[in-house]
């Protein structure tokens, strides 16, 4: 048997096909088409493997392995429940947004009738509900299930609040037919998060009811199972990079910021503890491959939002490109998600918008300093969030840096400026693009061949 | 029985000492205390109460700007669903006590709520008989 395996996204916009050879660990190509979630998944599919072998003389087909993940279909809508919104509340967003899901909603405290009703309104894939410390508030969380249980919400539920109330949780949920997943608390006790546990329960209801709930399943036969939503694959593709395996050693902290049409989405692998000693950490402990998703900041569907970004920026108002072309240009893009610029006008203003994208959803990820003077005449700082100013490597993922030329000048924005000193920003970082947008791959590779899957990684990254 | 949370935490100053002494006295005393660090604000205290279920609130503060930082701090307990929360405090609470009698720092700080206010060579074992009798359990061994 062959050791080829095909690597297969459905996107939002395109699905994607990567053929990859395991034994000669060669990327054999790539191609994509139109995604096609509404009619049927797998005329993309077949549109896209015509493409590859097209472009590459390589028949899909043949390969033995097949692995898949997707976003396609509104991605993983997850709404969040905890009780304080700084503390449950916060851990169980950070949990769903590391299992690759799309946080709709955050609710805190005891619901009211109303909140429910928007929960019902936006009908997620999955809710997750948390609330209380083990041993700590319990009278909140069984509120919010007494009054959630009746609701016409046919969503799977996570519960992963206080365990002293796990069963009358359960219960709760059960007696009204509800499908309910029981894991270990988000918070189990204060300013600790224990994520991993229910990012798992997410993924396997993503594998069991999502991809069946939107008409994956009849990709099913050609692709197996569709394994994780896609921007676990590009986290996990991530981890892999910074970490190695045990054989080959990895690039070590890094940043993946992967620029979309819809969203801006951060990656850090890194443990971002203070790197001077002055500093005083407060918060949440933060996790090690942390996932931000900046829902204002795209290229296409969001580029008019973009664009009032773009417009505070001094680098933008200094541009000679005449404004009113711009803003027709921006407008088009709206309803043209598709567009991949060509000409060197769409190109700057794809450039600029990039640019203000990573530069605000790096300074959104990254932790902030602020300073504190003691009556003594001593300084101290707080630090919110991660120090990443020690992070050396920064990847720039996503069709920007597939299609555009300005690799190195985007990524430029997500680093530490003097203007700013208290975003803790990468100081001195390399710069490398994922050239044929392979980090999903890796991610998913990861799960069957991780030595293969890190030496492929590492060979196709486009230092800039 | 389940163990007592106790939150204790220093209200805007860095100075923790206090804390950490308490903190394992507390522990060895029987208690569930939470010690959830330094430079925090009152919302820090109420939100970490609520989210553990705690008994107590123990503030302590060592840089003499006290009275002014605990201002309001029993009013959001009662808007948090709180209001009969047990606050302590404790720790070098003024700047300086030249005309003023510890009564009326203590008088003071009761004043804007709290239950019950120490000078700074308090000892743990006195806080910890305070606590017993204030939350009626048992005086331990």
């Amino acid at each position: 048997m062959n050791r080829k395996v095909l690597v297969v996204d459905f996107g939002s916009t395109y699905t994607k096909v990567v053929a990859i050879d395991l034994a000669s660990e060669e990327v054999l190509g790539w191609a994509q088409a139109p995604s096609t979630v509404d009619l049927d998944i797998m005329i993309g599919v077949k549109e896209a493997l015509e493409n590859l072998k097209i472009d590459f003389g390589v028949d899909g087909r043949l390969m033995s392995k097949r692995l898949a993940c997707s976003s396609a279909a509104g991605g993983l809508r997850m709404v969040a429940l905890g009780l304080v919104p700084e503390l449950t509340a916060e851990a169980a967003k950070r949990a769903a947004l590391g299992a690759g899901a799309k946080v709709i909603k955050v609710l805190s405290y005891k619901l009211d009738r109303g909140e429910v009703e928007a929960i019902e309104a936006i009908n997620p894939d999955i809710l997750l509900i948390a609330g209380g410390t083990d041993g700590g508030n319990e009278e909140v969380i069984l509120h919010n299930a007494r009054l959630i249980a009746p609701a016409e919400i046919t969503a799977p539920i996570i519960m992963a609040g206080n365990k002293s109330v796990k069963s009358e949780v359960e219960d709760i949920f059960r007696s009204q037919g509800k499908d309910i997943y029981v894991t270990e608390n988000v918070m189990p006790e204060l300013g600790k998060l224990n994520v991993e546990p229910t990012r798992e329960v997410i993924r396997e209801i993503f594998i069991e009811r999502i991809v069946f709930a939107k008409g994956f399943h009849r990709a099913k036969e050609f692709v197996g199972d569709i394994l994780m939503p896609t921007p676990l694959a590009v986290l996990r593709g991530a981890n892999l990079l910074a970490n190695g395996t045990q054989n080959e050693k990895g690039m070590g902290e890094l940043m993946v910021i992967d620029v979309g049409g819809a969203t801006t989405d951060v990656h850090s692998v890194s443990e971002g503890k203070p790197s001077r000693s002055e500093v005083i950490l407060k918060g949440l402990p933060e996790p090690y491959a942390k996932r931000t998703v900046e829902g204002d900041l795209g290229l296409r569907m969001n580029a008019a939002s973009l664009w009032e970004f773009c417009k505070q920026d001094s680098r933008v108002k200094n541009m000679t490109l005449p404004i009113g072309e711009i803003e027709k240009y921006v407008h088009h893009l709206t309803k043209h998600t598709s567009v991949i610029p060509t000409s060197d006008f769409e190109c700057e203003v794809d450039k600029e918008m990039a640019c203000t994208a990573v530069e605000i959803a790096t300074q959104r990820h990254a932790g902030s300093l602020s300073s504190f003077y003691l009556p003594a005449g001593e300084t101290v700082f707080m630090q919110v969030g991660k120090d990443l100013t020690e992070v050396k490597t920064v990847i720039g993922t996503g069709g920007v840096f597939k299609y555009g030329r300005n690799g190195r000048e985007i990524l430029l924005a997500s680093t530490f400026k003097k203007e700013n000193p208290f975003s803790l920003k990468p100081k001195s970082p390399r710069f490398f693009v994922d050239k044929h947008y392979l980090l999903f791959a890796g991610g998913l590779l990861s799960t069957v061949a991780p030595e293969a899957a890190i030496r492929i990684l590492r060979d196709q990254l486009k230092e800039v | 029985m389940d163990r007592v949370t106790i939150i204790l935490g220093v209200l805007q100053d860095i100075h923790n000492f206090g804390i950490r002494v308490l903190t394992y006295s507390l522990k060895k005393a029987g208690f569930n205390p939470i010690d959830i660090g330094a430079l925090l604000t009152q919302e820090d205290f109420i939100k970490a109460a609520i989210e553990t279920n705690a008994k107590a609130i123990l503030v302590s503060s060592s840089y003499g700007h006290a009275l002014i930082d605990c201002q309001g701090m029993r009013e959001k307990c009662y808007e948090s669903g709180m209001g009969n929360m047990i606050l302590y405090i404790g720790g070098n609470l003024v700047v300086t006590k030249q005309n003023q009698s510890w009564g009326d720092v203590e008088e003071a700080f009761k004043q804007s709520g709290f239950n019950r206010v120490y000078p700074s060579d308090t000892t743990p074992a006195k806080v910890i008989e305070d606590l017993r009798h204030d939350l009626v359990l048992p005086q331990g061994q």
